[in-house]
């Protein structure tokens, strides 16, 4: 990183210290190395200028370090003799693909395009997308400091581009707001079908659009009683200028003091009509009548209620004649103002009688940017890949909103990140899911579980030494290893601390959603793979002791043999860096061996056992194709799964393993377990036939993700998965099949093993550390 | 501007007073008359004036009740609701007085020492009211008509006088005539019961059993009805209907125009002062208006002819409007005041402990739709009650051209008052309200009061149509440099109402006149939209748009009659209705002969 440690805002030609809070304020406040990241490489600009914010997009590459595995050549030697790691593994750059978003006040424009200029370096490009009311405006001058061609694109096409685009690719993008609930955010399982949904946006005026697909849309409706009125009026009515002041304004006032409400005029709740006292009869009604003098607060406050439920009421009106009932309310009136948003909830909700939910958009801010930037960026086909939100790279939810963080700089002092990272591979759905629209991949919804949430943000921050040494120690030859260790601890402490304030600020907060922020982290200060040695040295060692397990395993009945298969599955599961309580262990006694761990486990009846049950239909026919989620490398997959897979095989059913595309903790990699399947079938006729013969596959899962999420998997094994009518789905672990997917009901029979390495969890679940869960569901006919 | 309340009625006086003062000049001559049982004045009401003399008690609760009868704010005040001049949704004066002191003031001008007091009111209804007429029958139910505080508070009641007095109290009874059109049942030998029973029977002789608690409206219309001559079908007069809305009171008052000579002569002196000055002023006080222009002649409304006025005046102004009906002895006259709107319930209470009126509370979308289908199907005094545009989208060549109704269902209609209450009618009683908004007439005024400064609706009104909208708002062509080719938007069209008054520069360059105009503009057009969206959503073609919102308002029928056409390609007609905002009255006063025609 090439980044002067500390910029201010001086440099890119505007003045001001640091500190302070009022809005004149014009320095960045955030680190400097994080806001225009990566704008060497930059390509392909566009930009978004509304009234008051400028989002500018740019899409640029990242060259980070991965660790890759590749295979010795072990044709002529005898691997049970070999005291070398099993396989190779190299630090290379990698360049993968990444859109940046950075929304900041419009006062900052000139400075910023000034940084930008400076920073450009080899870019090709030519064109800068524009789009929003203040294209116009700044065209000029964009073309002027950028020497970019200036091309401007429809605001609303950018828009619904934009907000198709987040509502595929963003898991948990939209929620329902309701103040004074808990959680006040209450994010939205991604529908697997996008379209229809209706868009509404509420800037100075109002449109209404219905998009049916990727490319029709119509504008079907608007108002022109919007933000610009409520800002318009407001600032007439009150002398306030600003629209976050006449919000705040609104926040406080009394509107029955101006509204003539049905009480006023009844006397009391309207019966017959069913109207409720309160209601509002006539906006501004009482000021026609009255002599007094209205506050400011309480004209702001009826003049917000007026224009909500006039937005609300137009909504429900057009979603009703059209048949809809996703309704999307963006704009600047709406951006990250919870005031706004309840307002416009309630109006919603009174209008429709609870059958439409008003649903706001984590990235809202973003939509005309990220569609101006996909209209420029056609020709790359963006639309084609998967995108995961960077949670390292990016803000989150009202990281900047004063309302919500009063202790925090108002948002005119700060600039608000968003990054999305290309997949290599498109997601979709499993194809076995029962029903996609309403899977919840994660058990505990820790946004919800105010208790769940403590204990698990104070273990990840438990946690957090033993990640910087692990990562330092990943990399002996590295001299800046112990400085990006720090930064990376600094960076997620720094995380876990706003989610502590702020669990919505990325949607859903899970147990998995921290382990992917860590991740994120991690890759952020480039330890792609902390583990990485670590899983050489126990694949090594596991790999030695498979030939041992399966003579053993092939010695017993078959009855006993089932169950010591299990078994090893679970103790296999022991081995796990990423539970405490495990790592602890195996920090302190490297020789932990397969043998205890089966010790450790817990005796039958295990806290979920449904064994019995399993027994029997092993005595039934074969599975056709069994889809099994591998855990962690070392003993876990070679003498835990890998056996397992060896029975399937030898009752005639096809296996696929799925293993994470990139690394997390010390889960075992894809191209970790090609290595280890054809060490293995060296060893093993079994495993050897049915990888010739195509019966055993080795795909990938499109993740890199210590859990589980089956509606984002790698689109070639949904196609496989498919294709060999797949009839058994075995996941293992605690993050797949604990965190996540506990709860996943599929369409097929499903096994799900783990061992609970945590003991709050396990109290949780009943139970105590180390009881094992052994859940196997037969859907109902 | 239109001031035009100031000179009405008895000279400058505020209403209430006026109507007693009518023909009699003076202020204070007015409260000669008023005091019914005045035995100088009246004297065949003098054994009514005994009891009228007799609580000269607690002349400080009278102070009280008065004074409470006017709230803090608003416009109840005996001086408020006399200042200022103007239309029906003027507001009232910005000073408050002291209604209490005013009324302390003046009692003693009217000569008799009466103190005004509840419990005197409650007296005074005992009296008119028990031996009102005599019965066909002792024990025909007569007595369950009497309020309940007769018995328990006065026991010993002089009760002869006051059966004189009570006939004289009925008014007049009305000649005996073919069933009226809205009263389609007839009574069985209904039209062969001639006189009215001249001589009622000696309140003496009647028992006199506890009355009942509370006795309903309709009950007392019929029982009223029994006492007038015990055949007739039809309420006794005065024939009000009232609709007491958030801003405005509308009043229909039907004034018979085939008075007999011995009716005349019959016709009590309370009854006839008020016809008198209903009839005879176009202003009362100087906040209540008659609207001549509207005035339905030669109509026959339950068997009698004549006709039928319209008249409102501030919401604000209720609280002295029952005051007064309480000092005229309002009660006395034993018609029933059948009442719709919010007021009707919010002031329930007020009328019946202030004035001892009990009303007859009418829902409010009943008697709009009633009233509506009724003005409609008498006509216009020839002409045609309904219109509309044509040719609504071109300014050169828009007009104003009758509609016939005479099938008009389904139509959704838009009630424009102080708030909007959208309805789809299927049929003479089915209907359903679908929506409605709280962006009404009210928050016109009450945004332009506050953006302007102006006072009443004429004002606001009238700046609407000097001004410029398009300085205020934000058009599509200031966004977008012109049309908005993508979404098929004009640039001319609104894209955000008062959107550039976001900038301080524009804020600091428009007109009141412009912000009047926009505020009308903003408002009529977001009725518009919803109207358009419900009709669509009900699947109905024709919108009926009434409601004083559009009363001298030309600039929103036009909008809304262009708004229809232009966003349905024409598929939705805009309709209007020349008595805009008075159906619910209308209504209200039907009902008051549908409770005589139930009996």
């Amino acid at each position: 990183m090439s980044w002067p440690s500390t910029v201010k805002m001086a440099e890119c030609g505007a003045s001001g210290s640091g500190s302070g809070g009022d809005s004149l304020d014009k320095s960045i406040t955030l680190p400097p190395d994080e806001i225009f990241r990566n704008l060497e490489n930059a390509k392909r600009f566009a930009i978004d200028i509304g009234g008051s914010l400028t989002k500018l997009a740019y899409y640029s590459t990242v060259q980070h370090k991965v660790a890759r595995v590749r295979s010795f050549d072990h044709s002529d030697k005898d691997t049970e003799q070999d005291h070398e790691p099993p396989y190779e593994i190299s630090v290379q750059e990698e360049v993968t693909a990444r859109l940046h978003f950075v929304k900041f006040e419009n006062t900052y424009i000139e400075a910023c395009l000034d940084f930008i200029k400076d920073h450009l370096v080899n870019t090709e490009t030519k064109v800068i997308q524009a789009t929003g009311g203040g294209a116009y405006k700044f065209k000029d001058l964009i073309e002027e400091k950028l020497q970019l061609k200036v091309d401007k694109e429809d605001v609303m096409t950018c828009l619904i581009k934009g907000c198709n685009f987040v509502l595929k690719n963003i898991p948990h993008e939209a929620f329902v707001y309701q103040k004074g609930s808990n959680p006040e955010f209450r994010f939205q399982t991604n529908h697997p079908s996008v379209f229809p949904y209706l868009l509404v946006s509420i800037g100075s005026g109002v449109s209404i659009v219905k998009v049916e697909t990727e490319d029709r849309f119509e504008w079907i409706g608007g108002s022109s009683i919007g933000g610009g009125t409520f800002w318009g009026l407001g600032a007439l009515l009150t002398k306030t200028k600003k629209f976050d002041e006449l919000l705040h304004l609104a926040s406080r006032g009394q509107h029955t003091n101006v509204d003539m409400l049905v009480q006023d005029i009844y006397g009391g709740a309207h019966q017959t009509l069913g109207l409720s006292g309160n209601l509002i009869a006539s906006s501004f009604g009482k000021s026609a009548t009255a002599d007094t003098e209205f506050s400011k607060e309480d004209m702001a406050k009826s003049l917000l209620h007026m224009i909500s439920n006039d937005i609300g009421q137009l909504a429900c009106l057009y979603a009703r004649l059209h048949c809809l009932d996703r309704v999307y309310f963006g704009g600047f009136f709406i951006r990250g103002h919870p005031v706004t948003m309840r307002t416009i909830t309630y109006s919603i909700n009174f209008f429709s009688k609870g059958e439409v939910q008003a649903l706001f958009l984590r990235h809202e801010g973003y939509l005309g940017a990220i569609g101006a930037f996909l209209k420029g960026a056609e020709q790359d086909n963006p639309n084609q890949y998967s995108w995961e939100e960077n949670y390292a790279g990016s803000s989150g939810l009202m990281s900047s909103s004063p309302e919500l963080c009063p202790t925090q700089r108002p948002r005119s002092g700060t600039f608000d990140l968003l990054e999305m990272d290309r997949l290599e591979r498109p997601l979709v759905n499993l194809p076995l899911l029962l029903d996609p629209s309403s899977y919840v991949p994660d058990t505990v919804d820790l946004t919800d579980d105010a208790l769940a949430r403590k204990y698990w943000l104070t273990c990840f921050e438990e946690a957090l030494d033993g990640v910087v040494k692990r990562a330092v120690a990943s990399q002996p030859g590295s001299v800046d290893a112990a400085e990006r260790a720090e930064k990376f601890r600094q960076k997620y402490w720094s995380k876990l601390q706003a989610l502590r304030h702020q669990p919505f600020a990325y949607g859903t907060l899970t147990v998995r959603s921290l382990l992917d922020t860590r991740e994120h982290c991690l890759n952020e200060f480039n330890f792609p793979d902390p583990y990485s040695k670590v899983k050489q040295k126990d694949n090594g060692v596991a790999l030695k002791c498979f030939r041992r397990v399966i003579h053993s395993l092939d010695a017993l009945g078959w009855e006993e043999r089932q169950l010591a298969l299990v078994k090893g599955l679970l103790a296999g599961n022991v081995f796990d860096w990423g539970a405490k309580a495990v790592s602890d262990v195996l920090e302190s006694d490297p020789q932990f061996g397969f043998e205890e761990a089966k010790r450790k486990l817990q005796e039958r009846p295990w806290l979920v056992d449904s064994y019995s049950k399993w027994l029997q239909r092993l005595k039934g026919p074969p599975h056709k194709c069994a889809l099994i989620f591998a855990d962690n490398s070392g003993v876990d997959v070679i003498l835990g799964v890998f056996p397992f897979v060896r029975e399937l095989l030898s009752r005639g059913t096809e296996v696929i393993l799925a293993c994470n595309s990139g690394p997390a903790l010390n889960d075992v990699t894809y191209s970790e377990s090609l290595i280890v399947a054809e060490r293995i079938a060296a060893m093993d006729p079994v495993i050897r036939s049915a990888l010739r013969e195509g019966r055993l596959l080795l795909m990938q899962t499109g993740s890199s993700s210590p859990c589980l999420d089956l509606s984002r998997l790698d689109k070639g094994l949904a196609v496989l998965v498919r294709e060999r009518g797949a009839d058994l789905v075995v996941i293992e672990g605690m993050g797949r099949a604990v965190h996540t997917n506990y709860h996943a009901a599929l369409r097929c029979e499903s096994l799900k093993l783990a061992v609970i390495k945590n003991s709050w969890l396990a109290e949780r679940l009943g139970g105590r550390l180390f009881s094992v869960i052994f859940k196997y569901e037969v859907p109902a006919e | 501007m239109l001031k035009l309340g100031g000179g009405g009625g008895g000279g400058g006086q505020d209403w209430a007073c006026s109507v007693a003062g009518t023909g009699l000049g003076g202020e204070e001559a007015a409260f000669e008359v008023a005091r019914l049982g005045d035995p100088g004045k009246a004297g065949c009401r003098g054994p009514g004036r005994g009891r009228a003399g007799i609580p000269d008690s607690a002349p400080g609760v009278g102070m009280l009740q008065a004074g409470a009868g006017g709230p803090a704010r608003g416009g109840q005040g005996v001086e408020e609701v006399g200042a200022p001049a103007g239309g029906g949704e003027e507001r009232p004066a910005r000073h408050p007085s002291a209604p209490a002191l005013r009324l302390l003031n003046r009692k003693p001008q009217g000569g008799s020492g009466e103190i005004k007091t509840p419990e005197n009111d409650l007296q005074r209804g005992r009296l008119s009211r028990a031996p009102r007429a005599a019965p066909p029958a002792p024990g025909m139910g007569d007595h369950e008509g009497q309020p309940e505080r007769s018995a328990s508070r006065a026991p010993g009641t002089p009760a002869g006088a006051a059966a004189v007095n009570g006939v004289l109290h009925n008014g007049f009874h009305p000649p005996p005539i073919q069933p009226p059109r809205l009263c389609s049942r007839s009574l069985p030998g209904g039209g062969g019961d001639a006189a009215p029973p001249r001589l009622p029977l000696q309140p003496e002789l009647q028992p006199q059993p506890p009355p009942p608690q509370h006795d309903s409206p309709a009950k007392k219309c019929r029982l009223r009805r029994r006492m007038d001559s015990g055949r007739k079908n039809r309420p006794p007069f005065p024939w009000f209907g009232m609709d007491i809305g958030g801003t405005l009171v509308k009043l229909v008052y039907f004034e018979p125009k085939d008075i007999t000579a011995e009716e005349e002569q019959e016709e009590v002196e309370n009854l006839k002062s008020i016809r008198k000055y209903l009839t005879s002023n176009t202003a009362y006080g100087k906040t209540g208006i008659r609207d001549v222009h509207l005035e339905l002649k030669n109509l026959t409304m339950c068997g009698r002819k004549g006709n039928l006025h319209f008249i409102r005046f501030p919401s604000c102004a209720m609280h002295r409007f029952i005051q007064m009906g309480s000092e005229k002895n309002f009660s006395s006259l034993h018609t029933t005041l059948c009442a719709t709107g919010g007021g009707a319930f919010k002031f329930e209470e007020d009328f019946r402990t202030i004035a001892d009126l009990q009303l007859h509370k009418l829902d409010e979308l009943d008697c709009l739709i009633q009233g509506l289908l009724y003005v409609d199907s008498v006509g216009f005094n020839g002409k045609p009650e309904c219109y509309y545009f044509e040719n609504p989208t071109n300014p050169e060549l828009c007009q104003k051209r009758p509609y016939c109704l005479d099938n008009p269902y389904p139509m959704l209609l838009v009630n424009m008052g102080s708030g909007v209450s959208i309805l789809a009618v299927y049929s003479k009683d089915n209907y359903k309200r679908v929506t409605g908004t709280s962006l009404g007439g009210g928050t016109f005024l009450g945004l332009c009061c506050l953006l302007t400064g102006c006072e009443t609706f004429e004002e606001a009104l009238e700046m609407a149509a000097k001004g410029d909208s398009t300085n205020v708002d934000k058009l599509v062509k200031d966004i977008y440099g012109g049309d908005y080719e993508r979404f098929g938007l004009q640039g001319s069209a609104v894209a955000s109402s008062f959107g550039n008054m976001m900038s301080k520069e524009k804020r600091d360059s428009i007109s009141k006149e412009d912000l009047a105009r926009a505020t009308l503009v903003t408002i009529t057009n977001n009725i518009g939209s919803i109207a358009r969206m419900c009709a669509l959503n009900e699947n109905i073609d024709r919108v009926v748009f009434v409601g004083n919102f559009l009363r001298i308002n030309m600039v929103s029928m036009k909008l809304l009659a262009y708004a229809m056409d232009f966003w349905s390609k024409g598929q939705l007609k805009a309709l209007f209705l020349e008595h805009e905002g008075y159906f619910g009255a209308v209504g209200a006063l039907l009902e008051l002969f549908k409770m005589t025609d139930d009996q």
